[in-house]
């Protein structure tokens, strides 16, 4: 046990878990742009839109993301391959940000839509009778109503992802939970990497736990 | 086409309303003179508030047509639709005053959005407004932090501040304490008191019969009478009407 512990072996289990922080943090930030735009398309009273949006929402929720990061990066370069007769190798930490981020596009996409669904319909009515345009009445009234009810879930999306980062391990993208399987292999001892892995995710998620608590606190005083 | 009459205020032809089957309005018609105080009244799913929101166009009414001043409400005429749709306030039950926004931004957001006005010239009249439902010092208050009877000044206050020809109420004392009723109703009287003309849904006889100038009764969606709000409350034609007053009324 005390061979694993040594001061080089902890700062390659942080650099993972860093990798793990980032890739979860981008595919939160590009989720929302994915899910706001994926929510409009399912509001919209364009019928296409609708079953673009609603197909891309289905498809991804109901499949899982060990295969679609498996897809992404082995999937994906025959398809290449097949069309246009080039060999491609697919970048792991892009796979497996793209694969994160679409996912959590999906996701996103139900918690904006019911986000902004769930505003009471007097708000839109009152908009309405006194004249607001769309735009402003959206920005100004609507998101910002929908904005606060969606904190608390998309907080959760968030510890999902750091989560679920974890199965990028499976192509080696070399973050947190790869980086303690690498340990493990190496001094035979899989327990101690996997235990300190473990804690280092629940402390990043309890961190996360907390300054969302705060932040809700925050946008609660006009409540 | 137009309708020519320079006193008449809103002209409502015929209006018809289904929802999922339900006939909710059955050809109802209305006409409201300038300054006039018009109220709504009869038994709970009658359509009085169908029939406003109707006159109003947050419903699209299935039939029949509305014209304000002389003007035909078509939706068709986007920018036309949209500036007399503007003449018309509307106050809601449930007040419907935007949590995000403080009293003073509730007042002042459509002035500046719609009406262009500048962030001074909103609050000079937002002030004003207020004042007069007395609620100057909750100018920096959110929504949430009033009572229910507060919530409906300032949401009076808000419609007004976009200078109605018309306001349009819906029962506005129907969510309230019944403490807080007075001080509402007090706020519509004094609009009455200068002139405003009103079309109001309430199941307040008391305040019908005092304020209204005129009286409309529902029924099933038809407008079953309609008097003037003395000779409707002392003697009323229809039986209908009758058993209703006769039911509502304890002396």
């Amino acid at each position: 046990m005390d061979k694993v512990l040594t001061g080089e072996n902890m700062m390659f289990l942080l650099q993972g878990a860093g990798i793990s922080l980032a890739l979860a943090l981008g595919a939160l930030l590009i989720g929302m742009v994915i899910g706001v735009l994926m929510a409009a398309g399912r509001i919209s009273k364009h019928k296409i839109f609708n079953i673009l949006c609603g197909t891309y929402v289905e498809v991804l929720r109901g499949t899982p993301m060990l295969l679609q990061i498996m897809f992404f990066y082995l999937g994906i370069p025959v398809l290449i391959r097949m069309m246009t007769g080039v060999r491609v190798r697919m970048d792991v930490y892009v796979v497996a940000l793209v694969a994160l981020s679409l996912n959590s596009g999906a996701y996103q996409a139900e918690l904006f839509r019911s986000g902004i669904q769930g505003v009471d319909k007097g708000q839109w009515e009152a908009c309405e009778t006194l004249g607001i345009g769309y735009w402003p009445m959206m920005l100004k009234i609507i998101l910002p109503q929908a904005f606060k009810r969606i904190v608390p879930p998309l907080v959760s999306e968030f510890i999902t992802l750091i989560k679920d980062s974890s199965l990028a391990s499976c192509i080696g993208t070399s973050e947190l939970m790869y980086n303690a399987q690498v340990l493990g292999a190496h001094y035979y001892d899989y327990l101690t990497p996997l235990l300190i892995a473990g804690v280092v995710y629940l402390c990043m998620t309890l961190v996360i736990s907390w300054l969302a608590h705060k932040l809700e606190r925050r946008l609660a005083v006009s409540d | 086409m137009t309708n020519n009459n320079p006193s008449v205020m809103i002209q409502a032809n015929n209006l018809s309303k289904n929802f999922s089957g339900m006939h909710a309005l059955k050809g109802a018609s209305l006409s409201v003179e300038r300054g006039e105080v018009v109220c709504l009244i009869g038994p709970s799913g009658s359509g009085k508030s169908t029939f406003l929101r109707c006159i109003h166009g947050l419903e699209k009414p299935d039939g029949g047509e509305v014209y304000l001043e002389g003007k035909l409400l078509d939706p068709k005429n986007k920018e036309e639709y949209r500036a007399l749709r503007n003449k018309m306030g509307f106050v809601f039950q449930h007040f419907n005053l935007f949590p995000n926004l403080t009293v003073l931004e509730n007042c002042t957001f459509a002035q500046m959005q719609v009406l262009k006005r500048t962030q001074e010239e909103a609050t000079e009249n937002a002030l004003s407004y207020l004042g007069k439902v007395g609620l100057l010092e909750k100018k920096d208050s959110y929504p949430n932090n009033l009572s229910g009877g507060q919530k409906q000044r300032v949401a009076i206050a808000r419609a007004l501040c976009m200078n109605p020809e018309i306001m349009l109420f819906d029962e506005p004392t129907s969510a309230l304490d019944p403490e807080m009723i007075k001080e509402v109703l007090e706020v519509i009287q004094e609009l009455a008191a200068q002139g405003m003309t009103m079309i109001v849904v309430t199941h307040e006889m008391g305040f019908a019969r005092k304020v209204g100038t005129k009286i409309v009764f529902l029924e099933a969606g038809h407008v079953i009478e309609e008097a003037n709000s003395e000779e409707f409350f002392t003697a009323p034609k229809s039986d209908r009407a009758k058993e209703f007053l006769s039911k509502v009324i304890y002396d």
